[in-house]
């Protein structure tokens, strides 16, 4: 946060995350073997919230962990531990009725991916039940994999904003400060997850990577103030 | 052509027919996967739509299935291992003679030729014991296209003659080395392959699990055995059968065998699942039996979890039923009372292996004789006016044939 990241991602550990690539897998792996639980992650956060009510916070997950907990009681949970809204890589809008349902009754947003070969009535059909901002996947693939294709970006972000008044975060082949501006050059947020957590892996010890965050998502920052317009960076 | 072969090919369609318009079967099934494959759901549920009203795919995947294949496969009764059992007639629906010997090829014909239909150049797969990866291999071979296979680091290594075959019809496989490093690790890795090629790419996906439409599309295409059955089993004994037995992994065998039947409320189902070391602990793949709801592989099914819902590892002797999930029209079939589900143990697997070999002269996969270990017992509490019918795959297990040598009596 201190290094200008203004909205904070958290993932909670799954053993079968079949939307995301090798960074995120392994990253499941580690907190699962260290027995990270979904307690520990609302735990987290409201240690969090202890020393800052301000930042944004969303979940990342699928739903098998969340059914085991039950929709309502993990909504519940979620929310008085301080989190903001919910990003469920497996749960599409098309699934979305009981979710929805019980997230707005804890006040807190469902985040919706949309790609790149989303329809305009798929589109349309997301629109009304996305709550927070609208994640738009840059690529065809899984987290983490090949880079930005900058050109596309712009008709893409254009495509939605026509159809919904929310900003636009855009993530997905992000881990450069020039993508990062770039990609905030057409969009209204970026989104940095597997560079991340890749260069996170690599420490050794707390301070490591606190010196590492700060001095890569510091740089990420700076790309992006740089630009002229009002975007955001977001972390996870 | 015969009368009985007319009317499997026309039989009318049945007029409830699930899943809904949107996969469900009941609360079961769906479409839980990232946004990034929707689309390409959505485009495959079209497709495989327009194919069941398309009279020259269907009969396209008719003469494939009779001159590719070898359909219709027999019906075979196992008198010697009636006279055992001491009851009802016991009855094999004969998969295990279909080309590259299993029931899987019925549904990587039909894939194949919604991939061709769809024009897709590259076909993927993922496999578990390496039967649909070699009937995949062997589609793709036949029809020109590239094939990858995934297959878990794991079962790579128990099954070296699958794999060599996989490599002599020209697919490349892909040794998937994350989570348990079997048939679970190499569908997501299937998955994150689909979802990144999705332009050019056709998942051949190998069982009835899944995301909509692929419980009802595999269902649809493995639906040939039971249809056959059902005619066969009229035309032979007067009367349809008294019982359905099938084993259940992801259960695309037992969907095939008893999808056809499920109007007929007189005809008993049972699946069998692999109860592994026994369904007390936790080292079986039981996931009727023994699991709870939850969603797996893009669909609400039972399945095998901890209490923080992350996915267990399995165990059964049968690498194709070592699986933690299971289709979600089996889901529902559970629910709704039609069919009941059963365990059977890794000893009472081996025991009707070897029971099934000596008496018959046929070999059944480990898979099989799962189902056929619980229908012996079925059979010795049946009259003998009765009888049912098993779906038999064929036991091509060479490495693991030896492995096990020293436990059977030679």
């Amino acid at each position: 946060m201190e290094s200008g990241a203004d909205l904070l991602e958290l993932g909670i550990p799954f053993s079968d995350v079949m939307a995301d690539g090798p960074v995120i897998q392994k990253a499941c792996q580690r907190a699962l073997e260290r027995g990270t639980s979904l307690d520990d992650v609302f735990e987290m956060v409201s240690r969090f919230r202890q020393r800052d009510a301000e930042t944004p916070i969303i979940l990342m997950g699928y739903m098998n962990p969340l059914e085991r907990r039950g929709i309502e009681a993990f909504s519940s949970q979620a929310a008085v531990a301080g989190v903001d809204g919910l990003l469920i890589v497996d749960c599409p809008a098309d699934e979305a009725v009981e979710t929805t349902r019980a997230f707005d009754a804890d006040g807190l947003y469902q985040i919706f991916l949309i790609a790149p070969t989303t329809s305009d009535s798929r589109l349309e059909r997301m629109v009304p039940l996305a709550g927070g901002f609208i994640y738009y996947v840059t690529l065809k693939g899984v987290t983490g994999s090949a880079a930005l294709d900058a050109s596309t970006l712009g008709p893409a972000v254009r495509r939605i904003h026509a159809r919904s008044e929310l900003p636009v975060a855009v993530g997905f082949g992000i881990s450069t400060p020039e993508q990062a501006a770039q990609a905030a050059s057409a969009a209204d947020a970026v989104v940095i997850g597997s560079a991340l957590v890749d260069r996170l892996h690599g420490c050794r010890d707390l301070s490591e990577a606190l010196d590492t965050v700060r001095e890569y998502i510091g740089g990420i920052r700076q790309a992006l103030d740089r630009l002229a317009g009002e975007s955001t960076a977001a972390a996870s | 052509m015969t009368d009985s072969a007319e009317q499997i090919m026309h039989e009318p369609r049945r007029p409830q027919e699930l899943p809904d318009d949107r996969g469900h079967f009941g609360v079961f099934g769906g479409r839980f996967v990232s946004e990034t494959l929707m689309t390409a759901l959505e485009e495959l549920e079209q497709a495989w739509r327009k194919s069941r009203e398309d009279r020259d795919f269907q009969a396209e995947l008719d003469r494939d299935l009779a001159h590719f294949v070898g359909r219709p496969s027999p019906l075979y009764l196992a008198e010697r291992l009636t006279a055992h059992a001491g009851g009802a007639q016991i009855v094999f629906k004969r998969e295990d003679l279909n080309h590259t010997g299993a029931h899987k090829i019925n549904n990587t014909v039909g894939q194949a030729l919604l991939a061709r239909a769809m024009g897709k150049k590259r076909v993927i797969a993922e496999t578990g014991a390496g039967q649909h990866g070699v009937a995949s291999a062997t589609v793709a071979a036949r029809l020109g296209m590239n094939c990858v296979v995934y297959m878990g680091a794991d079962d790579i290594k128990r099954q070296a003659i699958n794999v060599f075959r996989m490599k002599l019809l020209g697919a490349e496989v892909v040794s998937v080395e994350s989570g348990s490093r079997t048939l679970k690790d190499a569908l997501n890795e299937a998955m994150r392959d689909w979802v990144t090629n999705v332009d050019d790419t056709f998942y051949i996906l190998g069982t009835v699990a899944g995301p909509h439409p692929y419980p009802a599309l595999v269902r649809d295409f493995n639906a040939v055995v039971g249809r056959e059955a059902r005619v066969q089993c009229r035309d032979e004994y007067g009367k349809l059968p008294d019982a359905l037995v099938a084993c259940v992994g992801g259960g695309s065998n037992a969907i095939g065998l008893f999808y056809p039947f499920i109007e007929d409320r007189e005809v008993a189902m049972y699946g069998v699942e692999a109860a592994g070391r026994g369904l007390y602990g936790i080292e079986h793949a039981a996931s009727l039996c023994a699991g709870r709801v939850g969603v797996l592989h893009g669909s609400r099914t039972y399945l095998l979890d901890d209490d923080a819902g992350q996915i267990r590892e399995t165990h059964s002797i049968s690498a194709g039923l070592d699986y933690p999930g299971v289709g979600p029209e089996h889901a529902w079939l559970k629910d709704c009372g039609r069919a009941e589900y059963v365990g059977v143990t890794d000893e009472q697997a081996l025991e009707a292996f070897h029971l099934c070999t000596r008496l018959e002269g046929i070999m059944p996969a480990l898979e099989s004789a799962h189902a056929v270990a619980w229908g012996l017992k079925l059979a010795a509490g049946m009259r003998r006016q009765c009888r049912w019918i098993s779906c038999i795959n064929w036991w091509n297990r060479v490495p693991i044939c030896w492995n096990l040598a020293s436990r059977f009596p030679m």
